[in-house]
């Protein structure tokens, strides 16, 4: 594995191997002392071109607990308001000596086009509505440390599928492992390519909440194009919006999932995103175990295939 | 063509005494088994580790707890080596103030006893930390030596020492591969 660009390109193998990796890094966040020096002396960059919090603060946190150092790119107040190419960015990034970068871009397909460009490893920390492959580990780490194994789990990825990364990184992963995801949205939020992917879909929410495992929210993403396609907000509120008397309609051991950030109220009501089997916040600290298993991955071993 | 041809050096029945060996050698040296851990290193060090310490509470009437540490994540070597397989880490207790026995199947460069001292301090401070080894092979590259060591086996380093033990290979003893041109 040189690069980490979408989870289309790993093999089932593949990913659980990067699991098995973020299981042994759980343990090692939980110590007294939680970093081992696996990458020291090494440097990484994180370049979002777009704004994160939680992603790059996850691989910050990953990166340090290997004990690699940072390099934090912003583009606000960046030569990129002067006017220098996405290109010039990264080559004299990497002039500085990185070791590894992380991409978040707008565009899709620019951590691939950077990856083409520099000689060291690129993890794509999410390119506009394509793939966001950390996210679907993490999400299947979360899922596998819960339940065990994701063969034969029902998950249903709720929301803006058509504008979303997450979804289509998560549909590869989760169906990858094994588990029968249905898309869940109004026809207008589907993706038009849906025919492409070995899941099922449902225009209605409510009927089929007895029967999942998992329900994995999406955030409505106003400023990805979600508000003209949709007819209201209160509608889809009043729709796909989980609340607690839907939340109750699920079987027992189901668990509610959110990539964040959440808009509460809307896709996800306040105090459900609270209940213990709402997963965010595992979803969250699983997030650093499993961007330090892909760092680890991509830095060490060389010579190997 | 180099051919490898495995001789065995120690069996199963060896390998038990040796191990029941080092067992009275730690008791001895403590007086008893008290503020005693024992920490195995992955792969072969666990069982190893778990057979001294069944060996201690037979003949001291005392628990002595076993952890296991897999020392991957602090290789000096991460960079070239593939990765392995990697074992749980596992402290049954803190180990701040308790002594801490290391243990391994074979001490050869030191680096992976190096690799474990720096693992141990991150993990908390011990009072005093040992090595016990069922084989020393010598070749050292490293200020490092063993308090317990089962057998001395001078080795070329053209040469594989294997050991296996009951409880993983259904078979125990030491062999050592010679090449032969």
């Amino acid at each position: 594995m040189k690069h980490l660009l979408s989870i289309a390109d790993l093999d089932r193998a593949a990913i659980e191997g990067l699991l098995d990796l973020a299981d042994h890094f759980t343990e090692v966040l939980e110590r007294d002392i939680p970093k081992v020096p696996a990458l020291r002396g090494m440097t990484v960059a994180t370049l979002f071109f777009e704004t994160s919090t939680r992603t790059r603060l996850s691989f910050e946190k990953a990166a340090k607990a290997l004990s690699a150092d940072v390099l934090n790119f912003n583009p606000s107040g960046s030569s990129l308001s002067k006017g220098e190419s996405l290109k010039d960015t990264v080559l004299t990034v990497q002039a500085m000596g990185t070791d590894l970068m992380v991409v978040r871009h707008g565009a899709v397909g620019a951590p691939a086009r950077v990856a083409s460009w520099v000689d060291c490893p690129v993890i794509n920390g999410g390119d506009g509505a394509h793939q966001h492959p950390t996210q679907a580990l993490l999400d299947a780490l979360t899922l596998r440390r819960r339940f065990g194994k994701l063969d034969g789990l029902r998950v249903a990825i709720v929301g803006d599928i058509r504008n979303s990364r997450v979804a289509r990184s998560n549909i590869d992963a989760f169906t990858a492992l094994g588990a029968a995801v249905t898309l869940v949205a109004p026809p207008t939020l589907l993706p038009l390519e849906i025919g492409s992917y070995p899941v099922s879909t449902s225009t209605e929410l409510e009927s089929i909440l007895g029967d999942l495992d998992v329900i994995y929210l999406l955030r409505v993403q106003l400023e990805r194009g979600s508000g003209p396609v949709l007819p209201s907000l209160p509608e889809y509120v009043a729709r796909y919006g989980l609340d607690r008397r839907r939340f109750g309609l699920l079987g027992k051991e189901a668990v509610v999932m959110h990539p964040g950030p959440m808009n509460r109220g809307i896709e996800i009501a306040s105090d459900v995103a609270d209940d213990p089997r709402a997963l965010i916040t595992d979803q969250v600290s699983n997030g650093v175990a499993t961007r330090m298993a892909v760092m680890f991955r991509l830095l060490t071993g060389k010579g190997q295939p | 063509m180099i051919q490898a041809t495995p001789v065995q050096v120690m069996d199963g029945a060896d390998v038990r005494r040796a191990i029941r060996r080092i067992a009275h050698e730690i008791s001895e040296r403590h007086h008893g088994a008290e503020n005693l851990v024992l920490i195995g290193i992955h792969t072969r060090g666990v069982p190893i580790a778990e057979g001294i310490a069944r060996a201690i509470s037979e003949f001291e009437d005392t628990h002595v707890p076993v952890g296991e540490l897999d020392v991957g994540f602090y290789r000096d070597d991460l960079d070239h080596r593939p990765t392995t397989r990697l074992g749980r880490t596992l402290l049954p207790i803190d180990v701040t103030d308790e002594t801490v026995v290391l243990v391994d199947d074979v001490l050869y460069t030191g680096r992976t006893i190096r690799a474990a001292l720096d693992a141990i301090s991150d993990l908390g401070r011990p009072a005093a930390v040992e090595l016990a080894v069922l084989i020393d092979r010598g070749h050292r590259q490293l200020p490092i030596r063993a308090d317990y060591v089962g057998k001395n086996l001078p080795t070329s380093l053209q040469e594989r020492v294997t050991v296996r033990v009951e409880a993983m290979d259904r078979e125990q003893g030491v062999w050592i591969e010679r090449p032969q041109m």
